[in-house]
């Protein structure tokens, strides 16, 4: 890295809505005007007192925020290195990080007048928090979703029905997330007058990723928080779970200027990123443009998108969040990846040790844990983000270890 | 360099027609059949022919079209491809305008400078690059520019009074309306909803205008042709192709006929009715 690095890693993104060549705009003109009015809307609420004011007591009163920081002591002890401790973000309501920002996106979209709210999912949990935002707020809520994932997340897909949402099974291209949101793009096209697309992740054009990684923030501002009640002092290094990589940026961005705070993404490895079954697009993918952003992407030699492979739902995405391909090129974040069966076995010992069923998304983070806190001496300090709880998973993961359910 | 559009558009105008743009997708279902087609489209009565490029995620296209995309992709087109058979058509043919629609992806994959240049070497006139809005046009207007191809952009029903100056002084060659907010061969405008819009379109620019997406059957071509400057027609022609292949997906014998003949009727509804010069 021979270019300097910024004086701040938080001043992102520039007025183009670009990180470093990274981010931007890249959507069809039908969309276009659309974007700028979030862009000038969401502006507009983040200084307004009121509006962050009711999204603070969403969180509190709904969400359950804060969430605990709990220290995994008998994980701790079996990995025999640096202390673990877990964000618990799986205590929020609906199971997952994902209802911060969804919270924040529906009430902006009512700020916005938009009376129709659509979501694309990959494991079921963007699409479970955004049809309990609609329910909440009565605003009628359709769910893009693949139709393979359907068939793998059941639990979600019923949830969402009895949340009142509408759940589209997408069927083109692989029928997994990628597609989910193409669709979603399109539906938008079509609906674009009266109607807001609330995205995951801090993916898709500018300004989703700033504002989703806003949103989500309040997972690192609370962890430092706690951190220096429990500790005294910040971590030492944090890890998250990358699929688009809400959580992750949530839980890294309020860190960023903290020279001393080290920090992993942990993609999926799937089959291995030696093979052609993985969604690692930092380790595996090169710099280009999808769904409305310049990222990192799984992508063939003439620029076509490839599958991405994971047994979990949440992370076989092929593209990444821009803010995350930039962090990776001025290597503040060091990007690292987890297999299927490193999550599986991490899944089963955080719940016999902890008594916390992990999602599989939070699993692949502890599967990085696991390796790297026994290299590490005891006052070494690590805080996982605990992104999902794994109710959801269940099937899956029998499915894997040979039970029938 | 590239004056085929601008002399084809100012051609149709001295004649008091709108043009016909007929759409096909590189490689679908093969590149021998997609060849024949394109090679097929001037005596057909095609104007200017829009190439798509394929790509495995074209956001604003209806499953007509991406189907068409998988197709092509499936039987191996690349961009590459796509510049060979403009350079096999141009052979013989050096009159009829071809403009590329497709996703940044691949150009970016391909090199954006190298891309242009060698677009304009194989004959291309225009590129439409749906994901690439006036905001990022720096991405790819110098390179075109400086090989001389036109960088039509879509205007939408969504396209206000205060971003329209912006969207066309970023344009050459002409401008494609997109005549519903939506994605490609799902619904048509209404006449009178053109009626409005073009007219908003044309108190900001000269150049020539053509309209797209729901343009299907002879009549609405020759109505768009004649409310604006052309008509592009795609999915209902790939929905033709589509509907001649064998359970292989290959082209059956006369499925590049019925393509052809469409497009004849087409041209003749639009060639049927005269305007202003």
């Amino acid at each position: 890295m021979n270019k300097p690095l910024p004086n701040t890693f938080r001043q992102g993104p520039d007025a183009r809505g670009r990180f470093g060549q990274f981010g931007g705009r890249f959507v069809a003109e039908t969309l276009m005007p659309l974007i700028l009015e979030v862009e000038r809307a969401y502006d507009e609420a983040k200084r307004d007192p009121s509006f962050m004011a009711e999204w603070r007591r969403l969180l509190t009163h709904y969400v359950g925020r804060p969430s605990p920081l709990w220290y995994a002591e008998r994980l701790t002890k079996h990995l025999g290195g640096a202390k673990v401790y877990f964000k618990r973000d799986e205590l929020n309501h609906t199971g997952a990080h994902k209802i911060n920002a969804v919270l924040g996106q529906i009430l902006l979209a009512k700020k916005m007048g938009k009376t129709r709210i659509i979501a694309e999912t990959g494991a079921g949990q963007h699409g479970v928090a955004t049809a309990t935002a609609c329910a909440l707020m009565d605003l009628p809520c359709t769910v893009f979703m693949g139709a393979t994932d359907v068939e793998r997340q059941q639990p979600n897909v019923f949830r969402m029905k009895l949340l009142g949402a509408e759940v589209v099974p997408v069927t083109s291209g692989a029928a997994t997330l990628k597609d989910a949101m193409n669709e979603g793009l399109r539906d938008w096209v079509a609906n674009v007058h009266d109607t807001y697309y609330c995205i995951g992740t801090v993916a898709g054009p500018h300004p989703y990723p700033m504002m989703v990684r806003d949103f989500q923030s309040v997972i690192g501002e609370e962890t430092r928080e706690q951190m220096m009640a429990a500790e005294g002092r910040l971590p030492d290094i944090l890890v998250a779970a990358i699929g688009g990589g809400s959580n992750a940026m949530g839980l890294f961005y309020p860190f960023l200027d903290d020279a001393s705070v080290a920090m992993r993404g942990v993609e999926a490895a799937g089959h291995g990123i030696d093979t052609d079954q993985h969604a690692a697009s930092l380790s595996k993918g090169r710099p280009g443009v999808l769904h409305g952003n310049r990222t990192y992407l799984l992508q063939d030699e003439y620029g076509q998108i490839l599958e991405a492979h994971s047994i979990s739902a949440g992370l076989d995405y092929p593209g990444i969040g821009p803010e995350h391909s930039w962090l990776h090129e001025l290597g503040r974040v060091q990007y690292v990846s987890a297999t299927d069966t490193e999550a599986l076995d991490a899944f089963q010992l955080c719940s016999r040790l902890e008594g916390i069923i992990p999602a599989l998304e939070p699993a692949h983070a502890l599967a990085h844990v696991m390796q790297l806190a026994p290299t590490l001496p005891p006052e070494t300090l690590i805080v996982m983000n605990m992104c999902g709880r794994g109710d959801k998973d269940i099937f899956t993961v029998a499915k894997h270890l040979g039970v029938s359910m | 360099m590239s004056s085929r559009i601008s002399a084809r558009f100012a051609a149709l105008k001295a004649q008091g027609r709108g043009a016909l743009i007929p759409f096909l997708e590189a490689y679908d279902p093969d590149p021998a059949t997609s060849m024949a087609i394109l090679r097929g489209f001037p005596g057909a009565g095609a104007d200017l022919i829009e190439i798509g490029v394929p790509f495995t995620d074209p956001m604003a296209d209806g499953p007509t079209i991406q189907r068409a995309g998988q197709r092509g992709l499936r039987a191996g087109a690349t961009l590459a491809g796509t510049l060979a058979m403009v350079r096999d058509f141009r052979h013989e043919d050096d009159a009829t305008p071809v403009i590329l629609m497709g996703y940044y992806n691949p150009i970016l994959s391909y090199g954006v400078e190298r891309f242009c240049s060698d677009a304009a070497a194989s004959g291309v006139d225009g590129l439409i690059v749906v994901d690439v809005p006036p905001e990022e046009a720096d991405e790819i207007e110098p390179a075109a520019k400086a090989n001389g191809l036109d960088l039509i952009r879509l205007v939408a029903p969504t396209t206000g009074d205060e971003r329209l100056p912006r969207v066309l002084s970023a344009t050459t060659g002409f401008v494609y309306y997109v005549a519903i907010t939506g994605i490609t061969g799902t619904r048509s405008a209404t006449a009178e909803a053109l009626a409005a819009a073009i007219p908003r379109i044309r108190a900001h620019t000269n150049l020539p205008i053509a309209i797209g997406f729901g343009v299907r059957t002879p009549e609405q071509a020759a109505e768009a042709a004649t409310i604006a400057d052309g008509a592009v027609v795609a999915s209902a022609l790939i929905e033709t192709l589509a509907a001649n292949l064998d359970e292989h997906g290959r082209a059956k014998p006369d499925a590049v006929r019925k393509v052809l003949d469409q497009v004849r009727a087409l041209a003749e509804a639009v060639r049927g009715v005269r305007k202003a010069a």
